[in-house]
């Protein structure tokens, strides 16, 4: 059940207004990727407090464990190694997760009503009583975040902790932080925190460093400063421009009302043929003539 | 069971009952897949248990009907070739519409919009088994790259609503032409029925 049940701002295969008779303020998670030492204590507290154990992984050969996200693990640390001239061997960490889009590909794509639920306050949540296993929102995700559970088919993802932001506390992953690399609060106070973070950044020699809340998406309200805003994909594959594919647009868009509509109109136009211009049968000549013949015959 | 004994046979049971098993795949894959695809028409997920349900069966009914058309594609395949006079009546096919049929060109089995059905048919079964397959989420997706399952939603979707669309006009056809259902209910058709509209059938079949 939707937790926050007055502030729906957009529901899922839902074409009428959602219930939101209640203004809250939009919130965001802002994480500082130069801040963060890699030390896992949000993975943790994402399984503790959501009650998630993974399975044992194997090692891909970088510290991320498990190696991808999956339906227990809906944060990963991931780990790249990147050389350049200018800077020689950097360790550029990234806690990867749902970015919670302003607008989400996911509930874009998605064909069950109320399986996914986008708050007001801008937190994007799976709701799976309703969610049907049909895997759209990960073709309609550009980040690649949703999983399919190989136990019961639905679909799971990073809920921004929406359990305890509703009743007034941070994501479990921020509580726990140990270098202050999470926060969390108002879009519009994380965004003037991380331009305070950038200017700090750019003055110690980080340039290009910058604030990663993608307009492609309509911004996001899980925000990234990174030390290369102008690469973000060095990110282990962070989207540089990302936005909702064209063909999802096209699918989820145009098609539906173009498909009803055509449909709609052969269906009526046979009735209205029918009525209009009288059933095409066999006439008297015709039936004469085979009258005839047959009579021939005999 | 033959009522009249100067009635012709246009079909045998074993074609009937090809055409049935594909026909009633494509309701209920037209009746899921619709659910799937227009939030309005969800509560037709109903039909089949619940959206989940209709997420599993959807794709299984699928194959069902790909394995029958394509038995039925290849039983009717020759039967199916255009020609000169086949495009003839497809110009001419909207003064037919129109009521107005003295000027059609003599037909046999199938005149020339059955046969450009039966080809778009073949093409949109292809696209969409082939899609399918890619937006089969819980056994093959895993091994396409996101822009083909995106590719693959997209041309499920608009080609099932073409399909849709053609089988509401193959329907409505065999309502507005009298005489035309119980071919493909008992398999027979009256001599002036294959005079009227397939005449080039009539003169072969009855040598007349």
């Amino acid at each position: 059940m939707a937790l926050q049940s007055l502030d729906i701002a957009k529901r899922s295969a839902t074409t009428t207004e959602p219930p939101h008779a209640r203004k809250t303020i939009e919130v965001a998670k802002l994480i500082d990727v130069s801040k963060c030492i890699g030390c896992k204590a949000c993975q943790v507290a994402c399984m503790q407090w959501n009650d998630l154990r993974d399975e044992v992984g194997s090692c891909g050969g970088t510290y991320a464990n498990p190696t991808d996200m999956t339906d227990q693990s809906w944060t990963v640390m991931r780990y790249a190694e990147v050389e350049s001239e200018e800077r020689g061997l950097e360790w550029l960490i990234r806690k990867d997760g749902c970015m919670h889009c302003e607008d989400p590909g996911c509930l874009k794509a998605c064909p069950a009503p109320g399986a996914i639920i986008k708050y007001a306050n801008g937190i994007v949540d799976f709701h799976q009583e309703n969610c049907i296993g049909c895997g759209y929102c990960v073709t309609g995700c550009p980040f690649n975040v949703p999983r399919i559970s190989k136990k019961d088919s639905k679909a799971y993802k990073c809920t921004l902790c929406s359990d305890r932001v509703a009743v007034g506390l941070e994501p479990a992953c921020v509580k726990v932080c140990p270098t202050g690399s999470i926060s969390f609060g108002s879009k519009e106070d994380m965004k003037e925190l991380a331009e305070e973070r950038v200017a700090e950044l750019q003055e110690r020699g980080f340039k290009n460093a910058g604030l990663y809340d993608p307009a492609g998406v309509g911004g996001t309200h899980v925000m990234y400063v990174l030390n290369h805003a102008d690469k973000p994909s060095l990110y282990s594959g962070l989207p540089n421009d990302p936005t909702i594919a064209p063909t999802v647009s096209l699918w989820k868009g145009f098609t539906k009302p173009l498909a009803m509509a055509g449909i709609a109109a052969a269906a009526l136009g046979g009735l209205f043929h029918y009525v209009m211009k009288g059933p095409n049968e066999v006439s008297k000549e015709v039936e004469a003539e085979v009258e005839k013949e047959l009579e021939a015959e005999k | 069971m033959i009522r009249d004994p100067s009635d012709l046979q246009r079909y045998n049971a074993s074609e009937r009952a090809n055409h049935w098993v594909v026909g009633i795949c494509f309701i209920l894959l037209a009746l899921s897949g619709l659910a799937l695809f227009h939030p309005a028409l969800f509560p037709l997920a109903g039909l089949f248990g619940g959206g989940v349900w209709t997420r599993i069966l959807h794709p299984f009914v699928g194959v069902v009907m790909m394995l029958f058309f394509v038995v039925m594609f290849f039983r009717f395949k020759h039967l199916n070739q255009m020609t000169q006079t086949d495009w003839e009546w497809v110009k001419r096919a909207k003064e037919m519409v129109d009521g107005d049929d003295h000027n059609m060109p003599e037909m046999g089995k199938y005149n020339g919009g059955q046969k450009l059905l039966f080809w778009f048919l073949g093409a949109a079964m292809l696209v969409l088994f082939a899609s399918g397959i890619v937006i089969w989420r819980a056994y093959f997706s895993a091994y396409f790259p996101i822009g083909v399952i995106r590719t693959g939603a997209l041309l499920h979707a608009a080609f099932a609503a073409l399909m849709i669309i053609a089988i509401i006009v193959h329907v409505y056809a065999a309502i507005w032409v009298r005489g035309t259902i119980r071919a493909m209910l008992y398999g027979t058709v009256t001599r002036a029925w294959a005079k009227q509209h397939h005449r080039a059938w009539y003169r072969q079949v009855t040598g007349k």
